[in-house]
């Protein structure tokens, strides 16, 4: 039987999820005229006031935020409350240039929490379960959100955080854990640990809830038998509250979004332009109940359709598709946000030419990242020792970057495959 | 007294090699010695040929990404311990050999090897002190 976390809300009527959108969204505006002047001045460059704003239908009227903003307004200047009411910072991974700073006040706290509690209940999760979270916790939202959530149902919460796979094995066996929550692929990968060490006959799960990354059904299939679990999936931004924004439900098509707290919308990534129900597009979100952070028509660069086809599980919140791809040049390579142009700005710093090949893949289910680059007469020296030095600084100074370890490949000149003069920059192998 | 070795970035793929040595062999440039230090991505070739400034002009005209570097060419007996006796010299003096390889056969009763150490000078005049003079390019045909 499908359980809920909070039925009121999950399961309410069209009408009244419309109501509720309308009348938050309306505060929301006011809020943010009131108390972002970064947002306000964007409104004024539209000719737009609150008055203007009287429910959904006008949401299309706003002007949307990016990431540019993000960074342009770093680190307050979307702040809507004073930072005597903020109570947590979370942060996108990524670097420097390219990061995202979110504040929370206690209640938004508590309503990503309620969000994250929604999709564990959604598992069949009770105070009977032995949630074992293994994402990361820290600045990345993953662990911290589906802690949170944990502690909401009543679930033993083991905060785990990422990595030594033989310590996450030993206590899933002797607690018992019941739920598990990491990426796609570090499920995939404890899938072949357990199953290497010969204990999956002792392991208890019989849920896992993963996101952060693209996976498969090929994938989800894969771990499901490895693991001998039925595998959610889970979907969310750093910069619209974290993870728990929307979650799968037991027909595992489709992810509810949390209506109550964000409106979804689909535009055309070119023009703008808000597309019909059905249509693929860019996944635009409005947090509508946000204190601290609140952002308004929030583009994801997530391509995705959304469907309010009536759901069999009861809910009665629009369903997102899995994202399709992004209509930026961003990518995502082991959980981690990588884009081509810090790649680009590493190589050149470190004196190579700009003439490199992105080549992402996945193998055994976790993906790869590697680096072509040309050699140039400066890089070059007759003893092999000072190649392979230097080969190991750009390494470093990649992984100081990006966060994660890119392989990189020395080739000859000209070797990088160039269409009409222009260089093909990324292959991304990975069939998701 | 050093001689003009060829470096050359090699990336490790099947062809590569040849197609250096096809781009030598059609301009007729021959080949005195040759060597190969590789991961298992990429590789420095270096090469002693008999015109090493043409040769080195006709691959940078090919794109070859490659460097020219001094080495010391030494002629020792082609006998056994003619090698260990230089290598012995060059251990006491406190030099350091980065790379050596040997040359195609003369013919002339010498074995040559090529060195490259981390003091080129010091080398130089360890080999004089003790009576072995380095090649000279003349000795191994390169003009």
């Amino acid at each position: 039987m499908e359980r809920y976390y909070q039925p009121e809300i999950e399961c309410a009527s069209r009408e009244q999820i419309l109501a509720w959108q309308n009348e938050r969204l309306v505060n929301q505006v006011q809020n943010v005229w009131d108390n972002v002047p970064y947002y306000r001045k964007k409104m004024e460059e539209k000719g737009l006031t609150p008055k203007d704003i009287k429910g959904v239908e006008d949401l299309h009227k706003l002007p949307f935020l990016t990431k540019d903003d993000l960074r342009e307004a770093y680190p307050y200047g979307l702040l809507a409350r004073p930072l005597k009411d903020c109570v947590r910072v979370q942060s996108t991974s990524g670097t420097t240039g390219k990061r995202v700073i979110a504040f929370y006040t206690q209640h938004d706290l508590d309503l990503w929490e309620d969000c994250c509690a929604r999709a564990i209940v959604a598992t069949g999760g009770t105070n009977e379960d032995v949630c074992h979270v293994s994402y990361g916790y820290g600045l990345f939202t993953g662990g911290p959100g589906l802690n949170g959530g944990s502690h909401r149902v009543g679930c033993l919460t083991l905060p785990m955080s990422s990595g030594n796979t033989e310590r996450q094995l030993q206590f899933m066996v002797d607690l018992g854990s019941t739920i598990l929550c990491c990426t796609p692929s570090y499920a995939a990968y404890l899938a072949e640990s357990a199953a290497e060490r010969g204990i999956r006959d002792k392991l208890k799960l019989r849920a896992g809830i993963f996101g952060a990354e693209a996976w498969s059904e090929e994938m989800r299939h894969e771990i499901e038998k490895g693991l001998g679990i039925k595998a959610y999936d889970i979907y969310g931004l750093t910069e619209i509250s974290g993870p728990g924004v929307s979650f799968e439900c037991s027909e595992q098509n489709g992810m509810h979004i949390n209506e109550d707290h964000f409106i979804a919308e689909i535009i055309d990534p070119n023009t703008g332009e808000v597309l019909p129900e059905g249509e693929k597009g860019e996944l635009v979100f409005t947090s509508i109940t946000k204190e601290a952070f609140p952002l308004l028509r929030y583009r994801t660069r997530d391509i995705c359709v959304l469907s309010r086809k009536p759901c069999s599980c009861g809910r009665t919140h629009v369903r997102m598709s899995k994202p399709m791809g992004r209509s930026d040049d961003m990518l995502i390579i082991k959980g981690v946000n990588v884009f081509p142009s810090q790649i680009e700005t590493v190589l050149l710093e470190q004196g190579y030419a700009a003439n490199y090949q992105i080549i992402v893949d996945r193998v055994n289910n976790s993906d790869t990242l590697e680096i072509q680059v040309e050699m140039t007469p400066e890089m070059f020296s007759d003893q092999l020792s000072h190649v392979a030095e230097q080969e190991k600084q750009l390494v470093n100074a990649l992984k100081a970057m990006l966060g994660i370890y890119a392989k990189v490949r020395l080739v000859a000149p000209k070797s990088i495959a160039r269409s009409e003069g222009k260089a093909v920059r990324l292959i991304d192998k990975r069939k998701i | 007294m050093t001689i003009h070795q060829i470096s050359v970035f090699l990336e490790n793929r099947a062809g590569q090699l040849a197609e250096i040595t096809g781009i030598l062999s059609e301009r007729h440039i021959n080949l005195r010695a040759l060597n190969i230090a590789e991961t298992t991505d990429y590789g420095v070739l270096r090469l002693i040929v008999d015109q090493p400034e043409t040769a080195a002009s006709i691959l940078l005209g090919q794109g070859v990404i490659l460097s020219m570097t001094p080495v010391v060419a030494v002629g020792v007996p082609d006998q056994p311990g003619g090698l260990a006796k230089v290598l012995h010299l060059i251990s006491e003096a406190g030099i350091d050999v980065e790379y050596m390889y040997s040359v195609f056969g003369q013919g002339n009763g010498k074995a040559y090897m090529i060195f490259r150490v981390t003091d080129m000078d010091k080398f130089i005049a360890v080999l004089n002190e003790n009576g072995i003079s380095p090649a000279t390019g003349e000795e191994l045909g390169i003009h």
